[in-house]
């Protein structure tokens, strides 16, 4: 099933048997097995309810933050598992950007980039973290707009900056992994069309895997896509391949607009 | 047919015509309504500053901040002689944020972490019966917690009545008020927030002193605050604690005024009469100045 044809770039992180239940035997993700590739956006589709968001935050273990979940199965990032590391270390390499824009309303700007290193009591040169800062703002685009009000709060950009903000945010520790779960749905067209060039510009340095309802999204700058549908990974291919020859009824129900 | 259809279109605008009327009317008499009882109310809190300021006035003064309060016997001759009564209220003033302080730094501590506490594990059933036990110490008498206090403290530990078991009393009355404040400033906090720490890897602790803390900063300081003009006004718990003393006391396990122990140790001197009204006025004038610093504050966090 999961028999990718994206030969050309290493792997990342291989889930093995996941599933994850929020309560007892209501399993939200069965059996999920796939790896995602090295420096390549992996979008994950399916019709709301899914299971897309659960599957994205096992990544990073921020589905443990529900009390009742159990989780089965295990993910390698790079051969090690996950659920052997500690979540502080694991979330370092494994950054995560949110749906809506979450910067923290009481830090500015440039302490909202460095808030990673600021909460786990990492310290910085001021050298190091003018530097952190700097290179941060400029991999998402936003240093030429804010570098004259850095000690502003973040709170008085725009949505589309403020979310350019939090990538930016988790960037600055150099992350393995970037998690986005649907990251422009809060956004208007330009703002969005800003965010989708920069994550085709991240992929060089880093993996990204991107949640989206916006399955022209997905086309547009995903190279390879999961089509989930009631918790299961009903298709994983090169994002060419699933758009044009799906082949599960499913997934080209679901990409024809038949129901989601 | 037709006919029918414009007659009961007619009637209908009629109908719809005298309903908008009636309703014009109810507005504006339900308009006048509120505007009459707002300004009774609002005259109501004028009258009261106006009359304390009035009668009270004449007796503020530097002494009355310096000085502690006059015997009944200084009080009685200089009202024969027809001066003001010397002295002032600073036994009262210095007891008053004495107590005030420790009980905050029983009360905030305890109150902050309770509240989020409870935020944090809003539905387990623990956390429903401290919430329920919170609003059942909520409502206990201040006269009651008063007695307790006695019973606990002045009886067992500071063998007499003593700042320790005043702080105390006025801390149990601060407890409730703080850990709702706390509770209901943490819920307006979006989740989001939280999970975006989270997701940087802090760990949990530093998600509550770093994030959580900060954030809802002025609806921590505005709940303490208004806790604090709440119970700065109280006197029976402080009667049955701390008694009152004629003169300054720093100690923990000594006696010590308050303002309104003093105004009611003056109401019974007729001597003493003129002084409640300073006292009154000072004691208003504290709490106004509290609630209104607490209201800059709220209306600063949506800044
Ligand atoms: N906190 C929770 N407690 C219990 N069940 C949950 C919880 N969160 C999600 N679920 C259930 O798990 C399933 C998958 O949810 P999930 O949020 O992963 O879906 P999704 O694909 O991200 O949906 P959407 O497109 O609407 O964001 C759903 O059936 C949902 O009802
Ligand atoms: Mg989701």
């Amino acid at each position: 099933m999961n028999e990718m044809n994206d030969t050309t770039r290493p792997s990342i992180l291989s889930i093995e048997g996941l599933s994850i239940a929020y309560d007892k035997d209501k399993f939200a993700v069965k059996d999920v097995t796939a790896t995602i590739k090295k420096n390549a956006i992996t979008a994950i589709m399916g019709p709301s309810g899914c299971g897309k968001t659960t599957l994205l935050r096992a990544i990073n273990r921020m589905h443990e933050l529900y009390p009742n979940i159990s989780t089965q199965g295990i993910i390698k990032l790079n051969d090690e598992n996950i659920y052997e590391m500690s979540t502080i270390k694991l979330r370092r390499k494994i950054g995560m950007v949110f749906q809506r824009p979450n910067p923290f309303p009481t830090l500015s700007i440039y302490e909202n980039v460095i808030a990673g290193y600021k909460l786990n009591g990492i310290h910085l040169k001021r050298s190091e973290r003018d530097e952190i800062v700097e290179t941060s703002l400029r991999d998402v685009t936003l240093w030429e707009e804010v570098k004259a009000s850095l000690h502003k709060k973040g709170t008085f950009l725009s949505g589309g900056q403020q979310q350019r903000l939090c990538i930016a945010r988790a960037l600055a520790f150099k992350p393995d992994v970037i998690l986005l779960d649907e990251p422009t749905s809060a956004l208007d067209p330009v703002a969005t069309a800003k965010i989708e060039d920069l994550l085709v510009e991240l992929k060089k340095q880093y993996t990204i895997v991107l949640v989206t309802h916006n399955m022209s999204q997905a086309a547009r700058i995903s190279d390879n896509s999961m089509f989930m549908y009631l918790g299961e990974l009903i298709e994983y291919e090169n994002t060419k391949t699933i758009f044009t020859n799906p082949k599960d009824p499913r997934t080209e129900g679901y990409l024809t607009g038949k129901f989601g | 047919m037709d006919q029918t259809n414009i007659f009961t279109e007619k009637k209908r605008a009629e109908i719809l015509s005298n309903h908008f009327a009636g309703r014009k009317f109810r507005d504006r008499s339900f308009l006048i309504a509120v505007i009459f009882f707002s300004l009774i109310t609002i005259s109501f809190v004028f009258l009261i500053i106006g009359s304390l300021v009035m009668k009270g006035y004449h007796q503020i003064n530097w002494a009355f901040f310096t000085q502690t309060a006059p015997d009944t016997f200084t009080a009685m001759m200089a009202k024969s002689s027809g001066q003001i009564i010397p002295g002032g209220i600073v036994n009262g003033i210095t007891g008053s944020l004495y107590l005030v302080g420790i009980a905050s730094l029983i009360a905030i501590p305890f109150g902050v972490l309770i509240g989020i506490y409870l935020y944090e594990n809003s539905k387990k059933r623990y956390a429903g019966v401290i919430r329920d036990i919170t609003d059942v110490l909520q409502g206990v008498p201040s006269i009651v917690v008063g007695l307790i206090v006695y019973l606990w403290v002045v009886v067992h530990v500071t063998h007499g009545y003593s700042v320790l078991a005043g702080s105390i009393a006025l801390a149990l009355m601060m407890l409730p008020l703080i850990i709702r404040s706390t509770e209901e400033s943490m819920k307006m906090i979006p989740d989001t927030l939280k999970e975006a720490a989270i997701a940087l890897g802090t760990p949990y602790y530093k998600v509550i002193l770093r994030v959580l803390i900060p954030t809802s900063f002025s609806g921590l300081m505005t709940g303490i605050l208004l806790a604090i003009s709440r119970i700065l006004g109280e006197t029976a718990p402080l009667m049955l604690t701390t008694l009152g003393n004629p003169a300054i006391n720093w100690h923990l396990t000594k006696p010590v005024s308050a303002v309104p122990l003093l105004i009611w140790q003056f109401y019974n001197d007729p001597n003493m009469v003129d002084l409640i009204w300073s006292s009154t006025l000072f004691l208003m004038g504290f709490v106004l100045i509290l609630n209104m610093l607490s209201k800059w504050i709220a209306a600063r966090r949506n800044l």
